[in-house]
């Protein structure tokens, strides 16, 4: 009996687990391997608020600030803050078995994430963290509810709590309905569940802090493949080439076979 | 002065020299020059050498990618993240793996549509297509094996749920599975084994199976979309009206189809590798993790039709669970096609001479597969296990009633003459 009963506490946070599905409206992120300085500005960040537990054990510093256009000895003094080489991979001083006594879990190395969660579940997970007395450390995420992370960026974000707004009344054709008398005036009604941040409590702005998170997603999604854009260029020499290949192997093998009936 | 006369001569020299000691001339001769086939192919006649083609790209790139692969369980993962990172072109190998995978399989199940169609596994060729059906299970296991190494978490699960169907067996089935896994779980030893029979052993019986393919192929002659023989009708040298040297005729012709093929298949490799999931699954981007089961397990997409119908069997019959049924029902299904010939009773080979029951039995056999190869991808609903029930019916159907709908239906008179590609 005492065994079946263990066994039906430890399926309750599992089952509350499969519960909870993302119930929130996911905006866009459009990744963009060219802009040089989003990606080192997310490097600049990641180093700065997640390396200190995320590991990117699968990627090195000289690829990554190469690709990045940072010099190395400009990366050595401002990226790189162990005792690492510039050959190094990009490892976590955190031990794990720390890490999971401090959080419950140990933090997964992040050099896929982009792969395995997708860059748009990044981006919003990241800005979604809130004010939760509820959790153990007092945070929550609407993205990833319930998740162990404390909110690392909170200081640049804020303090976001959840609160009930007034957001434009959406009609039955999607548009957002206006008042038929003052023209131009939204009708709104009221939204709760909404994520709305102190004034005056964060280091950016509402625009500053979407433009960092959009840096910091851009970099993981980089980290993630770091030779897509050589693939792409690649690929587009390629795919011309067996154009041009195959308009003479048409024309060889149209001679060939006229004479055949 | 002629130059040209004395290098000819030269040349006509050294072959005399080596055709006295190795048959160079001779081979070519009976596989290229002097082999006559059918003047009348058509579309589905590629994918037999595009077929070869990915076969000889997975061993090149796969020779390559070894040289990097590290297997065990610690160095696995990350060797391959280090061919993909650090490794120069390393990207481009292992995307020519991992994709060309994919597309081996497309090209090999439209070289078997092929067969299906044009009634190519019948008499005299029976051999050729067991030998063809040899190839084909070699392939999968090749492609069981090779999924686990990347070490990913949809790698270790998958090999996991496939491995454990071994236990299913009645009496010897939990020793069995252990001594296939060569542990208690899947391990490290799982993965060297599962290494060498990828690397080594299936290869080695691929390329060997391949050859005898092409001897038997040879030794008969290639079928053609009309279905008839082409050797009944010979000019005064014995050569076929219909037929045409292979070599130049259709080594320009395949050269031409190669080219197109890879602008697609590299438009993949360099554009979409991943093949939107299907390819590359996204779990597979963790490492692998024996306390963490995937959200639903699949296997890639070349597996899931027949993933579906092991899905598909739910009921425990004579005492033995319903997994064992199912592992029954799956290997059920890749190995049937092996019987075709002795199936197909019908007069003609060809669909296109073949009757009514025919041309309604393949096509519900083509859709079956399509439907069950999509459900093999999703989670099992009750709705979605019905569908596969019922679908796994109709995908025997076309083997069990062939005997039956190939006898009594009415065929078009074969031609005399090959017609039309």
């Amino acid at each position: 009996m005492r065994k079946l009963l263990m066994i039906m506490m430890l399926c309750v946070p599992s089952l509350v687990w499969s519960a909870t599905e993302i119930n929130w409206d996911m905006e866009a992120f459009d990744p963009n391997l060219k802009d040089k300085p989003s990606l080192q500005n997310g490097m600049r960040l990641y180093v700065n608020f997640c390396l200190g537990c995320h590991s990117l054990k699968f990627q090195r510093y000289e690829r990554t600030v190469d690709f990045l256009g940072i010099p190395h000895e400009v990366a050595l003094e401002n990226l790189v803050f162990s005792d690492q080489k510039i050959g190094d991979l990009i490892t976590t001083a955190m031990s794990p078995e720390g890490a999971k006594a401090w959080f419950g879990a140990t933090p997964p190395d992040l050099t896929q994430v982009a792969k395995t969660r997708g860059g748009e579940w990044i981006y919003n997970y990241l800005k979604t963290f809130y004010s939760d007395p509820a959790r153990p450390l007092g945070v929550n995420n609407k993205v990833f509810p319930n998740v162990g992370m404390p909110n690392v960026l909170a200081g640049l974000q804020g303090v976001q709590v959840e609160a009930c707004v007034q957001r434009p009344k959406i009609a039955e054709n999607g548009g957002e309905m206006r008042d038929p008398l003052i023209p131009g005036l939204a009708i709104t009604e009221e939204k709760c569940g909404e994520l709305v941040v102190e004034d005056g409590t964060g280091l950016y702005s509402a625009q500053e802090f979407d433009d960092a998170i959009y840096d910091l997603t851009n970099f993981l999604y980089y980290v993630a493949e770091p030779t897509r854009l050589e693939r792409h260029r690649t690929g587009v020499f390629v795919i011309l080439f067996l154009i041009i290949l195959g308009c003479f192997t048409y024309l060889l093998n149209r001679e060939y076979w006229k004479d055949v009936h | 002065m002629k130059p040209s006369n004395t290098q000819e001569s030269k040349f006509t020299k050294s072959m005399a020299w080596l055709d006295a000691r190795f048959p160079a001339t001779e081979t070519f001769e009976y596989h290229m020059s002097r082999y006559y086939a059918p003047k009348n192919f058509n579309f589905f006649y590629y994918f037999g050498i595009l077929a070869t083609v990915m076969l000889v790209n997975q061993l090149v790139t796969g020779i390559w990618l070894t040289m990097n692969y590290v297997p065990t369980g610690a160095g696995a993962f990350a060797s391959v993240e280090f061919i993909m990172r650090d490794v120069e072109y390393g990207w481009l190998l292992r995307y020519l793996h991992s994709t060309g995978a994919s597309f081996f399989f497309i090209v090999v199940y439209l070289h078997m549509y092929r067969a299906l169609m044009y009634g190519s596994y019948r008499g005299p060729r029976e051999l050729l297509w067991l030998i063809g059906m040899a190839i084909f299970v070699a392939l999968m296991a090749e492609g069981f094996f090779g999924y686990l190494l990347p070490w990913g978490n949809m790698s270790y699960w998958g090999a996991q749920v496939i491995v454990s169907l071994v236990g299913a067996i009645p009496y010897i089935g939990p020793d069995l599975m252990e001594w296939v896994r060569g542990d208690f779980l899947m391990s490290e030893a799982t993965l060297n084994r599962f290494f060498a029979l990828h690397v080594i052993a299936l290869p080695l019986v691929l390329v060997m199976l391949v050859f005898v393919h092409f001897v038997a192929l040879h030794h008969v002659g290639s079928n053609n979309p009309d279905g008839i023989d082409i050797k009944k009708t010979k000019d005064s040298n014995g050569v076929p009206l219909d037929g045409i040297p292979f070599h130049p005729y259709y080594t320009v012709h395949d050269i031409h189809a190669l080219v197109v093929f890879f602008i697609i298949f590299l438009g993949f490799v360099f554009f979409a590798p991943e093949g939107w999931g299907y390819f590359l699954e996204k779990p597979n981007f963790e490492m692998a993790d024996p306390l963490k089961t995937p959200e639903h397990i699949a296997p890639v997409w070349y597996y899931t039709p027949f993933y579906s119908m092991l899905r598909a069997a739910t009921y425990p019959l004579f005492g033995v669970p319903a997994k064992f049924w199912g592992f029954v029902v799956m290997v059920g299904a890749i190995i049937i096609p092996a019987v075709l010939p002795w199936l197909d009773r019908s007069p003609v080979r060809s669909m296109r001479y073949k009757g009514m029951w025919s041309k309604v039995m393949l096509g519900q056999f083509v859709v079956s597969f399509f439907i069950l190869g999509y459900l093999g991808t999703k989670g099992p609903t009750d709705v979605r296990t019905a569908a596969a029930q019922f679908f796994t019916m109709t995908y025997f159907a076309y083997f069990v009633l062939m005997p039956w709908y190939t006898r009594i239906e009415k065929c078009k008179p074969e031609p005399d003459r090959v017609t039309a590609r």
